[in-house]
């Protein structure tokens, strides 16, 4: 279940993209946490106890964002914006 | 134009106007920033294809936010302006940038530090979840994504923000259930003198509180978050008053305490640092004319010392001026005067804005053992006073020794509370705990970033 809330600019073009193999849509101008968090509640999990994490500053300050997508490449969600044809697959995080 | 490289880190209101005053000399700039689009942060703009007009976005500010952007755009053609960059080390004459996964170093003559600020933070149980996002990330999300963090959501803790973004979640339709502000009635009765000198802001904050209420928003003084319940993400949210604990079912909380300074690129520069009781923080020392303890740096804006966006205005163009007076280039005196009078005045009024929403200055002494102090590394509160009680009074002794501050976000989340806990479980002052260290990258760079990679 979504973890934000659209309430503007409703009106945007969609965006195709992937999330975890399974088609998923955002809109042009999302970043990726929106786009993700508008699908599902999380990011991500933690990297020492697996517990779920969805950002917390969205101004690139508390790193809690980092995600990997599938070209290899890792980035901030909440400063890289969505591109058609992204693919991420949720990190699970290390369990305790 | 002049063959003296100035570089200027930062464009918001700041940066923007320190790029403008040198240009007007003949002096082009290397502006840089991070951000996608100029404006920092209060004036921060929406990717291209939103349409949401200025007043929708930035309210009373929105004449500001257009004169900054239009500002920017005007100089973009004429000075080396390098978005979607950063900055991640710097030294006596180099910087060193990524932009787009490239590294590149870039020499300079003169450098305006104008790093603005982020969130100021103190951890409460639950404050990992999903869910939970500081004010500032409320705003952003709303402003820059035309998102609520959640909905029903409540909003807590203290500074000017609180209010504001309560105020513009209702607004963009919103439930907002409450706001709890940390700081008492009477605390905001007293700042009232000090408020006073600057009647435009302290009208904006009563109005947006009046609007609240007379919209049926629940706001609440003197309320301390306690906790914010969920399994896998925010349920509820448990706050205290007058000695008796409440709690509210919402989806989303939004909070923090104010605001800090970005000051990790003074620190790599060597900028002397000195303790400013009204910040409660370590702050580069800069003169009323923006010069830093070194010759060829200057300070502007919120990266050294809280002040607001009218101020970073100010101080930008004065950076800027002082900038060219040690080129040798004449500037008109009497601006620069005026500029540093409109910034004293400034300054008298943030003294009041600091007592209308106080450091909640218990908050270590209640935080428990078992609350998650440090959220990069998973660091709780009992493992930083043991290192405490070992005798690891300095923050980066204790860093050093139970790696609080020492994850990815570099102390920025959780710095300030690790300062409280140690000056509550040493008796020391929070001004005698020691500075904690800016290090490079002052930001993880993407090809070296998390524990496998
Ligand atoms: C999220 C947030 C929302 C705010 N909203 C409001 C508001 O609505 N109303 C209000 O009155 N005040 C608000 N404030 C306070 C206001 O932002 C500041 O007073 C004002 O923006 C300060 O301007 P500045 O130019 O000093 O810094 P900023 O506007 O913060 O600009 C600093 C710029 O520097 C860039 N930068 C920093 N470090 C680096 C680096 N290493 N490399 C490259 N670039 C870098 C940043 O990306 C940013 O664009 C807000 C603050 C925050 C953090
Ligand atoms: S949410 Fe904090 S860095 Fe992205």
């Amino acid at each position: 279940m979504a973890l934000l809330k659209r309430l503007a600019e409703l009106d945007r073009p969609q965006v195709d993209f992937v999330l975890d193999g399974q088609p998923a849509i955002a809109l042009q101008g999302d970043t990726l946490l929106t786009a993700l968090l508008c699908s599902v509640d999380a990011l991500k999990g933690s990297d020492f106890s697996a517990e779920p994490r969805a950002g917390f500053c969205l101004m690139g300050a508390c790193q809690d964002c980092w995600v990997r997508l599938e070209d290899g490449r890792r980035v901030r969600a909440c400063s890289t914006l969505i591109e058609p044809g992204m693919q991420v697959t949720r990190e699970p995080g290390r369990q305790p | 134009m002049n063959s003296t490289h100035v570089v200027i880190v930062g464009a918001g209101p700041a940066g923007v106007r320190a790029a403008e005053t040198l240009v007007r000399k003949g002096v082009a700039p290397v502006l840089i920033d991070e951000g996608m689009r100029a404006g920092g942060q209060i004036y921060r703009q929406q990717p291209q294809g939103f349409s949401r007009p200025a007043k929708a976005l930035y309210g009373f500010e929105a004449s500001k936010a257009n004169a900054i952007h239009v500002c920017a755009e005007d100089l973009a053609s004429q000075i080396d302006y390098r978005p979607k960059t950063l900055v991640w080390n710097a030294n006596a004459d180099t910087l060193d940038l990524l932009c787009d996964d490239r590294f590149e170093q870039l020499g300079y003559d003169r450098l305006i530090v104008a790093t603005g600020a982020t969130d100021r933070v103190l951890p409460v149980p639950g404050w990992t979840l999903p869910g939970v996002y500081t004010l500032g990330a409320a705003q952003i999300a709303l402003k820059f994504q035309g998102c609520a963090i959640g909905d029903p959501v409540v909003f807590a803790g203290t500074g000017p923000l609180l209010y504001l973004v309560a105020y513009q979640y209702a607004k963009a339709g919103a439930k907002v259930t409450a706001v709890l502000d940390e700081a008492g009635f009477s605390d905001q009765c007293r700042a009232l003198p000090g408020l006073l000198r600057q009647p435009s802001t302290l009208a904006k904050g009563l109005y947006y509180r009046a609007w609240l209420l007379a919209n049926g928003v629940r706001v609440e003084q003197g309320a301390s978050l306690v906790r914010i319940d969920g399994e896998k993400r925010v349920a509820s949210v448990a706050w205290q008053q007058g000695g008796v604990e409440h709690s509210l079912p919402c989806s989303a909380v939004g909070f923090s305490y104010a605001l800090r300074s970005e000051t990790q690129l003074a620190d790599l520069l060597g900028c002397e640092f000195v303790w400013s009781p009204l910040n409660r923080a370590w702050l580069p020392r800069r003169d009323a004319s923006g010069r830093s303890s070194l010759e060829h740096v200057y300070l502007a804006g919120d990266g050294a010392g809280i002040m607001g966006a009218d101020a970073a205005e100010m101080a930008g163009e004065r950076a800027a001026l002082a900038v060219l007076q040690d080129m040798g280039i004449a500037v008109d005196g009497a601006r620069a005067e005026k500029l540093e009078r409109g910034l004293a005045q400034i300054e008298r009024f943030r003294d009041g804005l600091e007592h209308a929403f106080p450091f909640p200055e218990g908050w270590a002494a209640k935080a428990d053992d078992a609350l998650m102090l440090c959220r990069c590394e998973e660091i709780r509160v009992g493992q930083l006073r043991d290192v405490v009680r070992a005798g690891a009074v300095d923050i980066n002794r204790a860093k050093a020794l139970c790696r609080v501050g020492m994850g990815r976000c570099q102390g920025r989340m959780c710095g300030a509370a690790a300062m409280e806990i140690i000056a509550c479980e040493s008796g020391l002052t929070i001004d005698s705990v020691g500075r904690l260290r800016g290090q490079a990258p002052i930001k993880p760079l993407p090809f070296a970033v998390g524990p496998d990679a």
